[in-house]
């Protein structure tokens, strides 16, 4: 790893470590039931919709997560809609062009099952759904990556910041909605798409930051370590 | 790296503390003071004891000031505080002259160190009208609730609106906690300190000391309730569930509490709580002084069990304490006992005494479930509820602060 940055050609650029921090706010915006949710969906703040599918992870969480984002588990847990918790949770943001898209559908799965339901499904005044955004600060470690070999040293030292900023931020950044990694590596032509295919089959959903670190360096470490360089 | 820092990388990771010299680097010589209603005892001062020196050892210039009250003054914020979290409560013209005295007196006297600051953090209702008497402020002001306030007796809340509304922003612990205000309100678990007395690692000997210390018996399963004796954390309730369970399992329970300085209303519930008691040999009632935190790291060590059966609770660091330790928590169904005391997983919600007793009795019985709860409660602690997570989310919304609601902020030069 380098302190500083060389001139390389714009495709195999040094890696720059970021690390961010996030820190959560209230919207106001909350639902007792399904209507209200599905109303709250449509006025809240893009940032909220981002906040409950990705920066729930550097929030306080169990670490054994059973659906993919905050909507499913509360649909399921306090208004014990199950189907509908299964139709949510299979939402991959990645796979939306924006976030605008990504909560129209949750608006339309969501108005399915209203259209389908008699009854609107209630939950208690102390279970309500409460919409939540954030503010991240993103920070520059000042440490630089030359060749992706550095990734199997330095991934296992990140703090859960870094992970958090270039494993899951970075889906909403890059282009193909990868991760940062996966997306410096096709600097390199076609020399590292293995790695780059193992990578990006890392799910990310039901694990914490720190497992998640684990598993990134369990894939470079196989990788590396199976005489790649 | 600091002295002070460099034994949390040993608990909580190398990579956690660096992150805080990081995030810390833009605030560096920062003017920060801290204001609550007392240096003892309640969940404020004992985090306030370690995050001060904290932010300090990170490079911000940091000051924690304390209100000095009167009884009256003391009556009327205990009224706040149950008003605050639900419970029906007149506050006379005279309490809330009181308290509107002793905040006029207390601001006149730190007004020079809250003027120039370049960050005040408020706690609680007790001093929330500082700021309307300190007119040339200079700073970020952010009034920190550390109460459950999901559904505030309205009359009483209105009237503490008045005072928080021109605040810059707030923190509540939980999102149900946050209330219609014209600000940012952000939200910040609290947290406990691994390396403080009442959570370091204990040589075995003083854990089985509490035995001998309080007449305990050995080989008698143990159950603990630790906390203020306030009616919200329900010590009348744990009472109960445990003389229901004790029908079906020999069992002793351990209530433990101090009374804090700013809580008049504690003796008349521990009277309660003693009669409630009479006649039950295993029932232990114990009024420890505020400073008795390694005796209740070694009683919670010491426990098969333990309980925190609030009706309402802010957040309940007693459960993060207990959850430290490796134990099951059954806690109430209510506040931020719900973000740690995950149901079948790291513990048990109740609603009832009769929750709890049952509860109680599935715990004693299956001992292998006990441990793998106490196991998932310790690493649920360790990721999310320790000091460093606290501080890291502290300066992450100082810099957010200074930046409005900008939803990215980006530090890279």
């Amino acid at each position: 790893m380098a302190e500083q940055a060389d001139d390389k050609s714009p495709l195999t650029q040094p890696f720059n470590i970021r690390d961010c921090a996030l820190v959560s706010m209230a919207t106001g915006y909350k639902a007792q039931n399904l209507r209200e949710f599905k109303e709250g969906l449509l006025r809240v703040h893009e940032g909220s919709i981002y906040h409950h599918f990705w920066g729930r992870f550097l929030e306080p969480q169990f670490d054994e997560p059973e659906y993919s984002n905050d909507f499913a588990a509360w649909i399921y847990h306090r208004l014990n809609e199950k189907a509908l918790a299964e139709k949510l949770s299979v939402i991959d943001p990645t796979d939306y062009e924006d976030i605008e898209s990504v909560r129209q559908e949750l608006v339309e799965r969501t108005e399915d099952r209203l259209y389908e339901n008699e009854f609107v499904p209630w939950t208690r005044a102390d279970e309500q759904f409460h919409f939540v955004r954030s503010q991240i600060v993103v920070l520059d470690t000042g440490r630089y990556l030359e060749i992706p070999s550095d990734l199997q040293v330095a991934v296992p030292e990140m703090t859960i910041g870094s992970i958090f900023y270039h494993f899951i931020d970075a889906r909403k950044r890059t282009e193909d909605g990868s991760d940062d990694f996966s997306a410096w590596l096709t600097g390199w032509g076609d020399t590292y798409n293995d790695l780059r295919l193992k990578l990006m089959a890392v799910d990310p959903f039901f694990s914490s930051l720190k497992e998640l670190r684990f598993m990134v360096t369990e894939v470079l470490e196989e990788y590396f370590s199976g005489g790649n360089s | 790296m600091s002295e002070l820092l460099d034994p949390y990388a040993e608990v909580a990771g190398r990579d956690v503390v660096n992150h805080l010299y990081q995030l810390a680097a833009p605030l560096k010589g920062m003017k920060v003071v801290h204001v609550n209603s007392t240096r003892e005892g309640g969940g404020v001062a004992e985090i306030l004891r370690k995050l001060v020196p904290m932010m300090d050892a990170l490079g911000l210039d940091v000051k924690w000031e304390v209100l000095e009250g009167s009884p009256d003054f003391y009556q009327c914020t205990k009224g706040f505080h149950n008003a605050v979290q639900g419970f029906p409560t007149e506050l006379s013209e005279s309490m809330l002259e009181a308290y509107e005295t002793v905040n006029a007196e207390n601001a006149e006297r730190l007004r020079p160190v809250l003027e120039e600051a370049d960050f005040v953090f408020i706690h609680d209702p007790q001093p929330a009208p500082f700021l309307n008497f300190c007119p040339n402020r200079r700073g970020k002001w952010v009034w920190r609730c550390h109460i459950d306030c999901s559904r505030p007796y309205r009359p009483v809340w209105k009237y503490l609106k008045k005072w928080v509304q021109d605040y810059d922003a707030s923190i509540f612990s939980l999102a149900q906690f946050a209330q219609l205000l014209p600000h940012p309100q952000y939200l910040i678990a609290p947290s406990i300190d691994p390396l403080s007395e009442k959570n370091i690692d204990l040589p075995e000997e003083e854990i089985r000391g509490v035995f001998d210390q309080f007449g305990l018996k050995p080989d008698l399963p143990l159950i603990l309730q630790v906390s203020r004796f306030d009616r919200f954390k329900d010590p009348l309730g744990v009472i109960e569930a445990y003389k229901q369970a004790r029908k079906m399992v020999p069992l002793q329970l351990v209530l433990a509490g101090g009374g804090a300085t700013d809580d008049p209303e504690g003796e008349k519930v521990l009277e309660e709580v003693r009669k409630a008691a009479e006649d039950n040999e295993d029932v232990h009632v114990l009024l420890l002084p505020p400073d008795a935190h390694r005796t209740i790291n070694a009683l919670q060590r010491a426990s098969d069990i333990v309980l925190q059966k609030s009706i309402k609770e802010g957040f309940g660091l007693t459960v993060t304490e207990a959850m430290w330790k490796g134990k099951p928590v059954i806690g109430g169904d209510t506040g931020g006992i719900r973000l740690q005391v995950v149901d079948h997983f790291t513990g048990f919600r109740v609603r009832s005494p009769e929750g709890a007793a049952l509860r109680i009795r599935y715990l004693l019985h299956r001992m292998d479930r006990s441990e793998e709860m106490g196991a998932r409660a310790r690493r649920l602690v360790l990721e999310n509820f320790l000091l460093t997570r606290h501080l890291r989310e502290y300066l992450a919304l100082m810099i957010g602060v200074l930046h409005g609601l900008e939803e990215r902020i980006d530090m890279v030069q």
